[in-house]
């Protein structure tokens, strides 16, 4: 039996729409595009939060791809990647996952956290990772090319703490990187402005907060709080709560449980506000 | 204290002759008399507290024994039992720190004792000062020390605080006050009141002191706006504190409050001040000027951080694949306030590394802008920090503990703050023939403990009948098909999943490198380290060796012999051969830091497992006996607080009887003979980790 002949699901993959909110930082958005057009998968570094994902969800937007996201774990197996036989009555059938959908609809595949996946999942992107790219179906027997619109993007944050969660150089290297980081502060004020819906004023002392509280990393706490978290707080403020109470909830409470860290995030809260 | 009746009181005889014990022969018979005299009419209970206490204070320092069985009955006056016990404490904390005269001093004032434990609003700098250094890091991003001091100032990297603050009517008050205090001190850093030589502008006046405490108060209201602007949250807290303005300040709060105010406004307006008589009002919040001490701290490090800066510009440059052109220069951008500066060259954007991020922040608190010698690239090689070379091997006195650690006393049952100084040493490297030749004499014995440990790793498994796996369990689906095909319900289990059985485990082997190993006992150790290292690494668990000794509590050595991340390859076969027999075993400091150590690790169990051969013991009288035994005790009982599970291995022929009360918490194997340890050693690693 040849791998068309038997019995497939794939899944249907659209592209987006609506435009998603992003602001361009630097010089990223052509590094991508350029990538893009020369079929070369790209590597996103930087701290929880700070637009990765958003960022390929605007890519996928303006290249008018369809996007597969894959937040990776630590029970990720090559079956979750790649796809798996169900039981349909008497027979088999067979599930893509989403990383072969990705490939067969010539889409942008996007790995999550990468480093969270088992090491022996993340070999099964090697092919598709260099001048090959084709996805080998072990147990269908089949190797999927990808077409030139197919894109592999995986993203991890290098602030994690343990040195087991290292990504492998034989991995790393098969990727074009950009580096992504919190916006500068005028920047970041815009764009808690406009996604969390509040003054400019407000989103400036957001951001100031933020600031005081990447001071303290790793003095107890292992990162400040996150463009998403300000943009939370905004919300938050936007929807009628005084700003103390929506970043002590959104910011103090969410980035740490030890009281003592708490109250001095309370107290930078109180300090700002 | 009337259900006690005078018939169980002591009689001033009674009392003379335990007094007598309890104080030593340090005391003459005319006192010790008149002291039984003076505890007579004491009821049971008080005069057997004051007995205990004083007993217990004995062993730390005679003198202060005597004492505190001099002042009791008129400290019982003033003190119930707790606070009694709280002030003895108090005074033998004061000895540890400072000394017999100031614990002297400290037992004397009962009254101020009593005071300031009644007094609620008082608040103590130790109870804030972890809360106000990690909001002032916040704040500042770079590291400020707090330190208790007379007044309140900074030399702008510590920041000096009254001990106790008392000023407002209430603890909330106190503690808001601290929290102002620490701001405005840093402000003083960060909003540049050092940009201008101070020195100069005050020792121009006659009165340098009325000088420095105008020049202080104006700096406070230029400070507290530029605060405002940035912190309004904080600003309106520090506005609450002081109440309104004094009236000699409100006429230059709008020069000083604009956002273009600097320090040469407040120089210029301190000029108008001295011209009239008017004293400088006092602010409860400001803290005084030393501009002497300033100057010299920041210069210090501006050059520090200059130079950091330069050495990385420096390095990116030199990395191979950069060729900018030679004349290009470095531009920084600054972010409009506390934000990290960012860096250009050639108009593209660098990353450079944390550190020189950190610096370049820095010298912008201080100097407002980097300064153009910053960003002139240091040559390879040129940079030689003064503050960071590595330590010798071996123990230097000048050089300051990396750690200090409670010890447990148990005459006061209460821990001694701090009192051993712990020095974190690498052990250099001995003759690694030492491992080979052992390796080879004990090649079976090794080949045999490996065996064994194969058979613990940890191994994939495939678990069949799942709900959901990566693979159909074909078994299981044959056998669905036939329950269909039979008219009975198939099991929707019909798939396999790859499980991982990780061995989650870090262990830690702590060495006794005391002086009583000396000779076979180390030989011992030595080999049972071998033959562990060769057995661990089969199963691929996370371990460490470390050894330890010392000499007195201000010395607790610990020597790195492998650390967790480390490879067991010749540098860690070369320290193994160089474990040695140094000095004395206070063993209780040791199991605390390397208990740190091991709660750092991510594994889900740990295990500390402690090689010694004897009791705890140390240079003195102090630690030898009971005190080290409960000391060691008490330090197992934190480890397991800790989640740490230890084991203590003791090679004592005699297997005396405070083992089981010491060992109580961990579990321990007695060897009464060496010869037995490295396969008794493997063994028990063995049996704890499966």
């Amino acid at each position: 039996m040849s791998p068309t002949e038997l019995r497939t699901i794939t899944p249907t993959l659209e592209t987006q729409a609506d435009e998603p909110y992003y602001q361009q930082v630097a010089d990223e958005v052509a590094l991508f595009e350029a990538a893009a057009a020369r079929r070369l998968p790209v590597l996103l570094k930087g701290p929880t939060g700070c637009g990765k994902t958003r960022f390929v969800e605007y890519m996928a937007w303006r290249l008018q791809r369809p996007l597969v996201t894959v937040a990776c774990h630590d029970d990720l197996t090559t079956a979750d990647l790649v796809g798996r036989y169900l039981i349909a009555g008497e027979g088999t059938i067979w599930v893509d996952g989403p990383l072969t959908a990705a490939v067969r609809a010539g889409a942008i595949c996007y790995l999550d956290e990468i480093v969270e996946a088992r090491k022996d999942t993340t070999v099964v992107i090697h092919p598709l990772a260099d001048s090959r790219r084709v996805l080998c179906v072990e147990k269908r027997g089949e190797l999927v090319r990808a077409p030139e619109s197919f894109m592999l993007v995986i993203s991890y944050n290098p602030g994690y703490q343990s040195v087991l969660k290292e990504i492998k150089p034989s991995t790393r290297q098969r990727f074009v990187a950009l580096d992504f980081d919190y916006p500068e502060a005028a920047l970041e004020a815009r764009i808690v402005a406009i996604e969390g819906g509040v003054e400019a004023s407000v989103a400036q002392r957001l951001v100031k907060l933020g600031q005081l509280t990447r001071n303290l990393k790793g003095e107890g706490l292992d990162e400040g709080a996150s463009t998403r978290l300000l943009v939370h707080a905004a919300q938050l403020i936007g929807a009628g709560m005084a700003p103390r109470t929506a970043c002590t909830a959104a910011v103090a409470r969410a980035l740490s449980d030890d009281p003592e860290m708490t109250d001095t995030l309370d107290e930078l809260v109180r300090a700002v506000f | 204290m009337s259900s006690s009746g005078p018939s169980s009181r002591l009689s001033a005889a009674q009392l003379e002759q335990r007094l007598d014990d309890a104080l030593l022969a340090s005391s003459s018979h005319r006192s010790v008399a008149k002291l039984a005299r003076d505890l007579e009419y004491l009821p049971r209970e008080r005069q057997d507290l004051v007995l205990h206490w004083a007993e217990v204070c004995t062993q730390t320092n005679a003198a202060i024994g005597d004492l505190v069985a001099s002042l009791a009955p008129r400290a019982l006056v003033l003190l119930d039992a707790a606070a009694f016990e709280a002030w003895v404490l108090a005074a033998l904390d004061r000895y540890d720190r400072h000394g017999a005269r100031a614990a002297m001093e400290s037992l004397r004032d009962v009254a101020g004792f009593r005071a300031a434990r009644d007094d609620t609003r008082d608040v103590a700098l130790a109870t804030v000062e972890g809360r106000l250094g990690r909001f002032v890091r916040g704040l500042s991003g770079r590291t400020l020390r707090i330190r208790a001091g007379a007044a309140a100032w900074t030399d702008t990297e510590t920041i000096h605080l009254p001990a106790r603050l008392g000023v407002l009517s209430d603890a909330g008050a106190n503690r808001a006050l601290y929290r102002a205090m620490t701001a405005l001190l840093w402000a003083q850093a960060r909003f540049g009141t050092f940009n201008a030589d101070l020195e100069a502008a005050v020792d121009a006046w006659p009165q340098r002191e009325r000088a420095l405490a105008w020049l202080a108060a104006l700096e406070t209201v230029r400070l507290e706006a530029c605060i405002a602007r940035e912190l309004p949250g904080l600003a309106r807290e520090m506005a609450g504190l002081r109440g309104p303005w004094p009236s000699e300040l409100t006429s230059v709060v709008d020069r000083l409050g604009a956002p273009s105010a600097s320090v040469a406004d407040s120089l210029a307006l301190l000029s108008e001040y001295m011209a009239g008589e008017a004293h400088p009002p006092v602010l409860v919040h400001a803290g005084t000027l030393d501009p002497a001490a300033a100057r010299r701290v920041r210069a210090q490090r501006i050059g520090r951080e200059t130079e950091v800066l330069r050495h990385a510009l420096g390095a990116w440059k030199a990395a191979p694949g950069r060729r900018p052109a030679e004349s290009s220069s470095w531009e920084a951008t600054l972010a409009d306030d506390a934000g990290p500066a960012e860096f250009r060259i050639e108009g593209k954007l660098v990353a450079l590394p944390e550190e020189a991020r950190a610096a370049a922040q820095s010298l912008v608190q201080d100097l407002g802008e980097i300064p153009p010698e910053a960003l002139a690239p240091a040559g390879p090689g040129a940079w030689k920090p003064t503050d960071r070379q590595g330590e010798g091997a071996h123990y230097v006195a000048t050089r300051p503990p990396d750690h200090y650690y409670d010890e447990w006393d148990f005459h006061r049952n209460a821990h001694r703050r701090g009192w051993c100084h712990l020095y974190e040493n690498d052990l250099p490297a001995g003759d690694a023939g030492f491992v080979r030749e052992v390796s080879q004499r004990h090649a079976a014995l090794i080949r045999r403990i490996r065996r064994r440990f194969e058979a613990l790793r940890g191994e994939d498994r495939v678990l069949g009948r799942q709900l959901d796996g990566e693979e159909l369990d074909v078994d299981a689906a044959v056998e669905a098909v036939c329950d269909r095909a039979a008219g009975s319900e198939p099991s929707s289990r019909l798939f396999a999943r790859r499980v991982r059985c990780e061995r989650s485990l870090a262990a830690l082997f702590m060495v006794d490198m005391s002086g009583s190993t000396q000779g076979w006992v180390n030989d011992a150790e030595r080999e049972a380290l071998v033959m562990l290292c060769e057995a661990i690494e089969t199963l691929g668990d996370a371990y460490a060796i470390y050894g330890f000794s010392g000499w007195t509590r201000t010395r607790c050595d610990i020597y790195r012999i492998k650390g967790f991340g480390e490879r067991y390859g010749d540098a860690v076969r070369g320290r193994i051969s160089a474990i040695a027999a140094k000095d004395y075993t206070r063993m209780g400091v040791a199991i605390r830091h390397l208990t740190r150590l091991l709660v750092a690790q991510p594994a889900r169990h740990r295990l500390l497992v402690s090689l010694s051969d004897g009791r705890p013991d140390d240079f003195g009288d102090e630690y030898r006996g009971q005190y080290g035994v409960e000391d060691t005790r008490r330090a197992l009982l934190e480890a397991r607080a800790q989640g740490v599970r230890s084991y203590c291995v003791t090679i004592d022929r005699h297997g005396a009887d405070y083992l089981r009360h010491m060992y109580g918490p961990a579990r321990y194997t007695v060897l009464d003979d060496v010869r037995k340890l490295p396969l008794k050693l493997a063994d028990i690693y063995r049996r704890m980790s499966s």
